[in-house]
């Protein structure tokens, strides 16, 4: 029993015919389908890139970022939902209600308006999507392993860009404030929660967010998928002999 | 004699009554003393942890001070006071030019009123949350409160009246709520000798439509005797499409009233029929007649009051429309008259007699097919007796004057003289409970007690005398209310709490009929007042011959601008101060030094206007009178009032810290559309 078991693990996690092997199709696609070349993707990336474009999408209707305020006078919460294009109060009057309270410690208003950021992240979102789509429409490796990590700098880049805008929202404070108290910012954490005098901030990606990690995550299988398929291509006359490799590794 | 308007003397009666009360008293009086309240553990009943919500709103009429309370039920905390007839310093309710038309009538502004009874709003007979109305007995009017904002929204004028008592009783949709007068007065009014009380003195019914905020108006008024009218309510089910209302003084005495009115055996209950009238109306027999008369709406979209005089109403003439109306004899000097939830019994609190007697609606309807009529009034029928009635409890105690019901087939019935609530059985007629109240109870309440579906699970005790309940303050001591647990069997007292004014009636409705559509704060975008500073850098002063303007917001922690100068003596100084704040609860307040009439309380998104004239050369602070931050203190400006004819300029300075957040303000989005 406990050695079935260790057998069905093993499957899991590594073995070559277990469970996520089978999921992403390798087995059955070597045993029963045309081999591609080592130039074209295998048609599942293509599959997984198409897809992860497609909930790349979502950002258009999500939001990417939401920061949550939470104080005794404000036991309903404030909070803001950070879109690709706009900032927005969580209920109709919070972000101006956030700047209301932001004036006392010298906080500039969070204006979307003055955020160059929200004029052109829906087209890089855009590119993305065009290009992800693009990539499984033409299906060539090399533009599959350029577009996700386009995505990556991208996803990265925004993080630090979040991060410096949150720093300087947090840091560059009027210096007659009302409210001074030393050594103090406040800063909002980039994910998590942080305690900023008597408010409780927490910063959580919203559901765009999360769509947009899954489609990374989705075009990282496309590509660990590919690069399995390529090797498997290059050296087909040894595929059982590596496998046996695996195996006894 | 304040306390006892509708009653002879007490105290005689009391002398008259002692040995009833004696024998009342040993066999009722065993059920519940105080040691049964501890040990019925009678605090956890009314215990609302801190935190949470009571159940029920309860609306008590204020009685005297004109105004309208607002408590939790079980736990009786006061919530708030609702400026209706009377001015309100705390809100400037009536003293700011909003709202000082609501209080205007054809006698002027009338800044004060004796409230006597709440009515909620029904649909389909059952309470449902939409508004209260309230009556102003002393100058006839009635009001909508607004149960959104709870704020006075609506009074209308009732004019032929003198004495708003009967008031204001709903139909089961809303249709109407009535107002009767309690005095009959001459119609139109006259100078005529009193003698000559029988032949001028009239007695109005008013039909006043209710359904449409903004529109209450009063549909017909019914041309009746010239008795005392006290009280009615609507018939529902069966009897729906009648309203019955007691009288008293049949006798139609104009001197020693305590005496001269209490004189026959029997008065009367009218039974109108006001679908009939509503016909008669409509074939033209109502007469236009000539009245004046207010009608005061709060405007939703300025948030203005603004007031119309109206100069005529249909006058309809039982006489002119058979079948309008029928009197019940009822004896003795009935007070209260109340419906049971199937609309079948009538029950009168006879407050002189020792039953209460009860009608039968299916009686009245053969007994008027069968016209057992025993004479008329005017052109009245009056019913016999014999034909009406449906039952009558025997012994209940001393004093009766209003009932209430559970649901579940008991009546309540309040004992004025006998200090007490007897419970009883429709239908039976026997008394199953008594309950001793402290003291001289008037109103009780059941919330929904009046409507087709009582919540049976308390009721509610308005006694007139709390000598020993509570802490001395003096000659005058607060009236009391007590909450009684009717959920089982035996009644059980479980709480009581002082109360302001003398609360005359209540109503009660489960909370969350309230609070699901209670508002936040008025949305600035939809504020049309034309006063209105909707920003910072609109603020401003402006000078209209002696009047001058001063347009000012307030936000925390600031007024912009905060310094004014160029005033002159003799001129007259409106501050009109916009609350910019879009935020639940964040109120702000104004009060400038050596104002004659009152502060001003603004909420959220609403624009308050103040009228200031200033007496004297110098400077004047302004300041936040509702503590709204952290820097409340610091929420402050002044005003420079200079000699008339100097040459100071006009100007509204904006400080530094409110020109900062100018800058701050021009930078802050348009209002997100996101949904909430």
């Amino acid at each position: 029993m406990r050695q079935a078991l260790l057998a069905d693990r093993a499957g899991w996690a590594g073995g070559r015919s277990g469970v996520l092997p089978a999921l992403l199709g390798q087995a059955p696609m070597i045993a029963t389908k045309p081999m591609p070349n080592r130039r074209g993707m295998p048609s599942l990336s293509r599959a997984l890139v198409a897809i992860s474009s497609l909930l790349l999408a979502g950002l258009f209707f999500f939001p990417l970022w939401q920061v949550r305020l939470k104080a005794p006078q404000y036991p309903e919460g404030l909070g803001m939902n950070i879109r690709i294009n706009t900032i927005e109060g969580a209920t109709e009057n919070d972000l101006k209600n956030i700047n209301g309270l932001n004036h006392y410690i010298g906080m500039k208003p969070i204006d979307p308006e003055t955020i160059p950021e929200l004029r052109f992240m829906p087209w890089i979102v855009g590119a993305l999507i065009v290009s992800g789509l693009a990539v499984a429409a033409v299906g060539r490796r090399t533009i599959l392993y350029s577009w996700l990590a386009g995505f990556f700098a991208l996803g990265v880049a925004g993080l630090i860009d979040f991060w410096r805008w949150e720093y300087d929202y947090g840091h560059n404070l009027d210096p007659t404030a009302i409210i001074k108290i030393p050594g103090m910012s406040y800063q909002p954490p980039l994910i998590g929660t942080k305690q900023l005098l008597n408010f409780e901030a927490v910063s959580l990606p919203g559901i765009g967010g999360i769509l947009a990690g899954v489609a990374f995550a989705l075009g990282l299988f496309a590509v660990i998928h590919s690069l399995r398929q390529g090797r498997a291509s290059q050296d087909s006359h040894a595929v059982s002999a590596a496998g046996e490799t695996f195996r006894s590794a | 004699m304040r306390r006892f308007p509708f009653l002879p003397k007490p105290a005689l009666l009391f002398a008259a009554g002692a040995a009833a009360i004696a024998v009342f008293y040993a066999c009722s009086r065993t059920a519940t003393n105080t040691s049964d309240v501890l040990a019925g553990n009678a605090a956890s009943k009314v215990y609302v942890a801190p935190g949470t919500y009571d159940e029920y709103y309860a609306f008590l009429s204020g009685g005297y001070n004109g105004q309208v309370m607002a408590y939790g039920l079980p736990s009786g905390r006061l919530l708030k006071l609702i400026g209706v007839f009377s001015q309100n310093p705390e809100t400037g309710w009536g003293y700011s030019e909003e709202t000082r038309p609501m209080l205007q009538t054809t006698y002027g502004l009338v800044p004060w009123d004796d409230t006597h009874h709440t009515e909620l709003s029904q649909t389909a007979g059952v309470p449902d949350g939409r508004w209260l109305f309230v009556n102003g007995n002393n100058t006839p009017r009635v009001a909508r409160i607004d149960l959104k904002t709870f704020e006075t929204t609506e009074i209308l004028q009732i004019p032929n009246a003198g004495g708003g008592h009967a008031s204001p009783f709903t139909t089961p949709d809303t249709k109407y709520i009535i107002s009767a007068t309690r005095f009959s007065v001459p119609v139109p009014n006259a100078d005529v000798p009193i003698p000559s009380y029988k032949q001028n003195f009239k007695g109005t019914l008013s039909f006043i439509t209710a359904d449409q905020p903004g529109r209450m108006d009063i549909a017909f008024q019914v041309m009746m005797p010239g008795f005392n009218y006290d009280l009615g309510h609507a018939g529902k089910d069966v009897s729906d499409g009648w309203f019955f209302f007691t009288m008293y003084n049949t006798e139609q005495a104009y001197e020693k009233l305590e005496l001269n009115a209490s004189q026959k055996d029997k008065d009367f209950i009218a039974a109108v029929n006001y679908r009939q009238a509503e016909q008669c109306v409509a074939q033209g027999k109502a007469k236009a007649t000539s009245s004046d008369y207010f009608h005061n709406v709060l405007d939703e979209k300025t948030r203005m009051a603004r007031s119309e005089r109206r100069t005529s109403v249909k006058m309809l003439d039982p006489r002119d429309c058979p079948g309008l109306v029928y009197f019940l004899p009822t004896p003795k000097s009935p007070h209260g008259v109340d419906i049971d939830p199937s609309g079948e019994y009538i029950v009168a609190g006879g407050k002189l007699a020792t039953v209460i007697p009860v009608h039968s609606f299916s009686r009245m309807q053969k007994a008027i097919a069968d016209k057992q009529f025993e004479s008329d009034v005017d052109g009245i029928p009056v019913l016999k007796y014999a034909s009406t009635i449906g039952g009558e409890v025997q012994k209940p105690g001393l004093g009766p004057l209003h009932t209430e019901f559970d649901g579940k087939g008991n009546a309540y019935t309040s004992m004025f003289i006998s200090s007490e609530v007897v419970k009883w059985k429709l239908g039976t007629w026997e008394v199953l409970d008594r309950m001793p109240v402290y003291y001289s109870v008037g109103h009780i309440m059941i919330p929904g007690g009046d409507s087709k579906k009582p919540w049976g699970k308390y009721l509610l005790a308005m006694n007139k005398i709390t000598k020993d309940r509570y802490l001395p303050t003096g000659p005058e001591l607060a009236q009391s209310a007590q909450l009684i647990d009717i959920s089982g069997d035996k009644m059980k007292m479980l709480l009581d709490f002082p109360t302001l004014g003398e609360p005359h009636y209540a109503q009660a409705i489960p909370a969350d009929l309230v609070t699901r559509t209670s508002m936040k704060f008025h949305k600035l975008s939809e504020n049309r007042n034309p006063d209105i500073t909707a920003s910072e850098a609109a603020g401003g002063i402006r000078r209209e011959g002696k009047k001058v303007h001063v347009n000012m917001v307030a936000i925390r922690s600031h007024f912009a601008p905060d310094n004014l100068e160029g005033v002159q003596l003799g001129d007259t100084v409106l501050f009109h101060v916009t609350n910019i704040e879009q935020d639940w609860d964040i109120v702000h307040g104004f009060g400038v030094m050596g104002a004659t009439n009152s502060g001003i309380v603004i909420p959220p998104g609403e624009t308050r206007t103040i009228k200031w004239i200033p007496s004297m050369v110098g400077v004047f602070p302004f300041y936040c009178t509702d503590f709204c931050s952290a820097l409340h203190q610091e929420m402050q400006g002044y005003i420079r009032v200079s000699p008339a004819g100097s040459n100071v300029a006009l100007s509204a300075n904006v400080s530094a810290k409110a020109a900062t957040q100018v800058e701050r303000m021009k930078q802050v989005p348009r209002a997100s559309s996101a949904p909430r």
